[in-house]
């Protein structure tokens, strides 16, 4: 198990590394015009080559890359261009308002694909799984951010003219300021998010579901006179679960590193937002911060994941 | 005389006319086509036949196991109809008064839950007033009685931990735990070696002998009908062919289809082994050929076993030994029909 562990935060730092070479190599590709912006329309080239000087882009690419990879070993993931705020500190300025989207929508899709998923599974071909997979089918097709604007314009926007101000336009209020305001100013993003995703765990869980009842310790558990409830829950979803959880870990892991659309739909300062918007004022130590941060999410979900397998499953626990 | 019927009791468990169908793309698939049997308490009935001749379906259709089927027909066990109880009086007795062992003991216990927990699982879920801790020593008392040893820590194994013989024998332990009058066992030594098969039909008649279950065996291994079984039925292609005492089915056998079974010349030693392939397959079951399901296998077949289907009857004047075959029912005219047919009975048994 040790070893395991070592040989998957070996492997999970080299896919970092290669992450951050990708990212500055995409970046120096593409024309910079970071100092120029900077510095004003009527800046002289001196003032332009003083700037570059002060963001070390005067070095060459390799040398900032190292430079860039050190400080990153002492936790300092540098400096944003504009105000020079800590990158570090921004991203946990957004963290939370990401991780509350990320989690509340993960709690609504669970519960929503989970449930379907083993409803359909028990009646297959039934009007309830019909309807249900229909369902899913619709959201699943569904881009995420037609469905942020739907909800946008009928929940908020209608409503609203209504005389029913419910939800609000967009934006995030921090949980420790106001718990209320923080329920009903995520509750649209929520629903996008979990909607679309959960129509995937529908389909996942009514698939494993269709597959573990037919195993013969299904029949088996029959054979011993359980009653059907016990049968479906506790021998049928305990053993359907676990690529469903495998899902889980893995979507989980990737919106921590930010859900870009369901953010900017509903202008939600997290992770995602500050991502876009980095990249549009060309904002590198920015942009290589979040990628980082977000692919260590992934790595760090996957582990959990393998993690989680032993737990789920006695056969790959060391004995 | 070999069987029940002659007794006034009435049997543990009585089939008639077991019907069972699948709806598929394909068609309706026919896998028990009137199946008849009964069963005294106590006794042992082997089921043999081809692999999809409709064993495993008519005795799981009986406790309701079989899912998607149309069933009809009736399965009267201890004085009810186990065919037109709602689930909830089927659950009780399954599990309880009717126990069952299938082929694949890895695939048949979960694979997430310890050995001693799923047999706890069962004894509670007859009988609430168990408590785990009570639950536990009785499975702990189960596994030794089946011969596991160290069974007080071997209890908290999970299946995968366990050996193919040891899973078998805690499914027969789990399938007694409440003493079950009847005792369902699909083919329950076919996965497992020669010395373990063995042992493992001991720790089943031991059982049987404690707490006076009737066995319904289906087995491929005509050595152990030859050893357990009380009374035969023979099953081809979803009805059944032949119905006799041990002795009677292997000494003086009527159906051709068990005579191919058994190979030409059964003798003592001879019956020490499995079921002798018979040249040819067994019928679609969702086109089945007219008259005798048998007939486009059969080296004795006629101009009537195409066209007419041969019903169940007694042969040889015994009222408890019955064939369905055209052939005469005279211990003579059968010998002679044998005799007739002799070029290709031959050309069979030499292959
Ligand atoms: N769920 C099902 N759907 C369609 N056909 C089935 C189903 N279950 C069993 N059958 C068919 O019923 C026939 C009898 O099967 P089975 O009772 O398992 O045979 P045996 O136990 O004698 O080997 C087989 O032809 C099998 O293909
Ligand atoms: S009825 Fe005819 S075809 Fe069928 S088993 Fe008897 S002799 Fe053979
Ligand atoms: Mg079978």
């Amino acid at each position: 198990m040790a070893r395991f562990l070592i040989r998957r935060v070996f492997l999970g730092a080299i896919v970092l590394l290669l992450i951050t070479m990708m990212v500055f190599a995409i970046f120096f590709v593409a024309p910079n015009d970071v100092a120029r912006t900077l510095a004003g329309r009527q800046a002289t080239p001196e003032t332009i080559a003083l700037i570059q000087q002060r963001l070390g882009l005067d070095q060459p690419v390799w040398k900032q890359y190292l430079t860039f990879l050190w400080n990153a070993l002492h936790g300092n993931l540098g400096y944003d261009y504009y105000h020079q705020v800590p990158v570090t500190t921004i991203i946990t300025q957004a963290l939370p308002a990401t991780v509350s989207l990320a989690v509340g929508a993960a709690v609504i899709w669970m519960l929503l694909g989970v449930l379907n998923g083993v409803v359909s599974a028990v009646h297959p071909r039934s009007v309830a799984d019909r309807a249900l997979t229909g369902f899913a089918l619709f959201f699943y097709s569904m881009p995420t951010f037609l469905l942020g604007l739907l909800l946008l314009f009928f929940l908020y926007f209608q409503l609203s003219l209504a005389g029913f101000p419910v939800f609000p336009a967009g934006g995030y209020i921090p949980l420790t300021e106001n718990p209320v305001e923080w329920f009903r100013h995520l509750i649209l993003p929520w629903l996008t998010l979990a909607l679309v995703l959960a129509a995937t765990y529908t389909r996942l869980t009514r698939g494993s579901m269709l597959d573990v009842l037919g195993e013969d310790y299904i029949r088996t558990a029959r054979a011993k006179g359980l009653t059907e409830r016990r049968v479906v829950y506790r021998h049928g979803l305990r053993s359907a679960l676990t690529p469903v959880v495998t899902q889980f870990g893995i979507d989980l892991g990737q919106l921590v590193g930010g859900v870009v659309v369901t953010e900017t739909v509903f202008s939600i300062d997290g992770l995602g937002k500050t991502a876009v918007d980095a990249i549009n004022q060309q904002d590198l130590p920015v942009i290589i911060g979040i990628v980082i941060f977000a692919a260590t999410a992934v790595i760090i979900a996957n582990l959990l994941v393998d993690l989680a397998y032993a737990v789920l499953d006695p056969r790959v626990r060391p004995h | 005389m070999a069987v029940a019927a002659a007794d006034s009791s009435p049997p543990l468990l009585a089939v008639e006319d077991l019907r069972v169908s699948f709806r598929t793309h394909d068609g309706v698939v026919r896998a028990v086509r009137g199946v008849s049997f009964d069963l005294a308490k106590g006794k042992t009935l082997a089921i043999v036949g081809e692999s999809g001749s409709g064993k495993s379906v008519s005795t799981q259709a009986i406790v309701g196991l079989v899912r998607g089927a149309e069933v009809s027909g009736r399965a009267t066990f201890a004085g009810k109809d186990l065919l037109t109880m709602n689930a909830e009086e089927l659950r009780r007795i399954r599990g309880a008064r009717i126990g069952m062992i299938f082929q694949d003991s890895l695939s048949s216990l979960h694979p997430y839950y310890r050995i001693g927990w799923q047999i706890v699982e069962m004894i509670r879920a007859h009988d609430g007033s168990v408590s785990r801790a009570e639950g536990r020593d009785r499975a702990v008392d189960l596994l030794r009685r089946v011969g596991i040893p160290h069974a007080e820590r071997r209890v908290d194994d999970y299946p995968h931990q366990f050996s193919g013989g040891m899973r078998q024998r805690a499914l027969i332990a789990m399938a007694m735990a409440l003493g079950p009058e009847l005792l369902i066992a699909d083919e329950p030594t076919t996965a497992l070696d020669v010395t373990v098969q063995a042992q493992v039909l001991q720790v089943m008649a031991d059982l049987q002998r404690e707490f006076g279950t009737a066995i319904i065996l289906i087995t491929h291994d005509l050595g152990v009908v030859a050893e357990v079984a009380d009374e035969v039925v023979v099953m081809y292609a979803g009805t059944v062919m032949e119905r006799s005492g041990r002795r009677e089915l292997f000494y003086r056998f009527h159906h051709p289809y068990t005579e191919g079974l058994l190979g030409s010349l059964p003798s003592e030693q001879d019956v020490r082994r499995r079921l002798r392939p018979i040249p040819g397959s067994p019928p679609s079951l969702i086109r089945l050929p007219k008259g005798c399901p048998f007939h486009p296998r059969c080296p004795y077949a006629f101009e009537r076993c195409r066209t007419d289907v041969p019903p169940l009857r007694p042969v040889y004047g015994d009222e408890a030994h019955l064939s369905a075959c055209w052939l005469p029912t005279d211990p003579a005219g059968r010998e002679g029909a044998r005799a007739d047919a002799g070029v290709t009975a031959e050309a069979r048994g030499s292959r």
